[in-house]
């Protein structure tokens, strides 16, 4: 898969094209928040970043040439994401630690009453890893892509996939409190 | 002690990702060891706490509709001119149809003109609305009617009549394009007050018109004809206050 975002683009698409851009790729709107809500922890954020990378996607559509829909814009999902990341972390290094500003919202009591337990444990614990574990967990249990979708979105060498979500999964379970014995006593 | 296996190719097996063999293998080496077992069961245990948890989280509703707007709009406005010239052969076949219809049905009455002017006028206040919403108001920002006039040069084929009306209480903010009803149009924004009052503009042939007003869901709207521009105005300012825009406008 060509990197979808290099090149000036388009700002037009032919009517022909701008179907092909509605059946193709709108189906995967929500795959695309879902990511996006994961590595950047907020919903607000997950909004502009869905909405950045949509119109990405739109104006690099002629480089699309066919395959697989979903991969192609969840990998610029990702990439715009971690633009996102990079250049908080740049601001936030700048200024002093905020908590109002870079602090994670809790989930709502509403939220809590209806999933209990369960959910806020495992959102907090999944928000807990680094970006590139997170990332995997997502893409395999929550959007349940194959390795080879993985590798393309993540540009992860495809032989490697198999290990980052070993080392991934190893964290959430340890986070999660239930680690196999051999986890917890080795660490990470 | 520690089995390689239950690092790496466990995850493979339980993801389905081994090939034949290879999945063959490792599952006669399962049978000889605890340590796969155990960590392919606390596989299953995490995924069903991932399930039952449900974290995946699917955009709001409200957004979704915002941007399927965005994106609708942009294309609207970008591809209107390399469209142009297979779409609107078409638009123009099924306009000359759908009008011999209705023209054999019924002569103009009163009552249609109305209901098509209330039609013009709600989508004049979805557009108005649409531009209210964060970061839609103004393509081109600026207090200068030699800058906003300007900017439309070579974005719309014709040029709208840009004036700052500040002294007069209705300071120019900046202007837009926007489509409404299909057609691409200069939208400029005034303040009034608290109040964003959007003008939308568009040539006609038709001949000048006296201002009609009207108000939908409390957004007042104004409407009218001169030397060959279509304006309509609206806000939730007053009703006396986009009268007096008009008349600024026709002086």
């Amino acid at each position: 898969m060509s990197n979808p975002v290099q090149g000036k683009g388009s700002d037009v698409l032919d009517s022909q094209e701008q179907v092909r851009f509605e059946t193709l790729v709108l189906p995967h709107l929500d795959a695309a928040f879902n990511l996006a809500r994961w590595l950047l922890r907020s919903r607000a954020d997950a909004e502009d970043a869905a909405q950045e990378a949509l119109l990405r996607a739109y104006r690099f559509f002629y480089g699309f040439h066919g395959g697989d829909a979903r991969a192609w814009l969840l990998q610029i999902v990702r990439n715009t994401c971690y633009t996102w990341l990079d250049k908080n972390r740049k601001a936030k290094d700048m200024t002093e630690f905020n908590e109002e500003v870079h602090g994670l919202p809790s989930p709502s009591p509403e939220t809590l009453a209806i999933a209990g337990n369960d959910r806020d444990r495992l959102s907090e614990a999944l928000k807990a890893l680094p970006p590139r574990y997170r990332e995997v967990i997502v893409l395999r249990e929550l959007e349940g892509c194959s390795y080879k979708e993985i590798a393309s979105i993540t540009s992860i060498p495809i032989g490697t996939v198999m290990s980052t979500l070993s080392r991934a999964r190893r964290q959430l379970q340890m986070a999660l409190g239930n680690a196999a014995p051999k986890e917890a006593t080795h660490g990470v | 002690m520690a089995c390689e296996r239950a690092d790496t190719l466990v995850h493979g097996y339980f993801d389905n990702e081994l090939d034949a063999l290879r999945a063959a293998e490792f599952e006669s080496h399962l049978e000889q060891c605890s340590e796969c077992v155990a960590a392919l069961d606390a596989l299953e245990s995490l995924r069903s706490t991932i399930n039952v948890a449900q974290p995946y989280e699917k955009m709001s509703p409200a957004f979704r509709k915002k941007l399927l707007a965005d994106l609708h709009v942009k294309a609207a406005t970008v591809s209107f001119p390399s469209r142009a010239k297979t779409d609107w052969r078409w638009l123009a076949v099924a306009a000359a149809f759908l009008l011999l219809i209705y023209g054999g049905w019924r002569v103009a009455s009163l009552n249609r003109v109305d209901s098509r002017e209330t039609l013009m006028a709600s989508k004049i206040v979805d557009a108005h609305l649409r531009s209210l919403q964060p970061g839609h108001l103004e393509d081109v920002i600026s207090t200068d009617q030699h800058t906003v006039k300007p900017w439309f040069d070579g974005k719309v084929d014709f040029a709208p009549p840009v004036r700052d009306f500040t002294e007069q209480g209705f300071p120019l903010q900046g202007g837009r394009l926007d489509v409404v009803d299909n057609r691409t149009v200069a939208a400029l924004v005034y303040g009034r007050r608290k109040h964003v009052v959007n003008v939308f503009v568009w040539p006609t042939s038709e001949k000048d018109a006296a201002p009609r007003t009207g108000s939908i869901q409390g957004y007042q709207w104004i409407d009218w004809r001169k030397q060959g521009m279509e304006f309509y105005a609206v806000s939730d300012a007053s009703a006396p206050d986009l009268q007096q825009l008009q008349r600024l406008f026709s002086n």
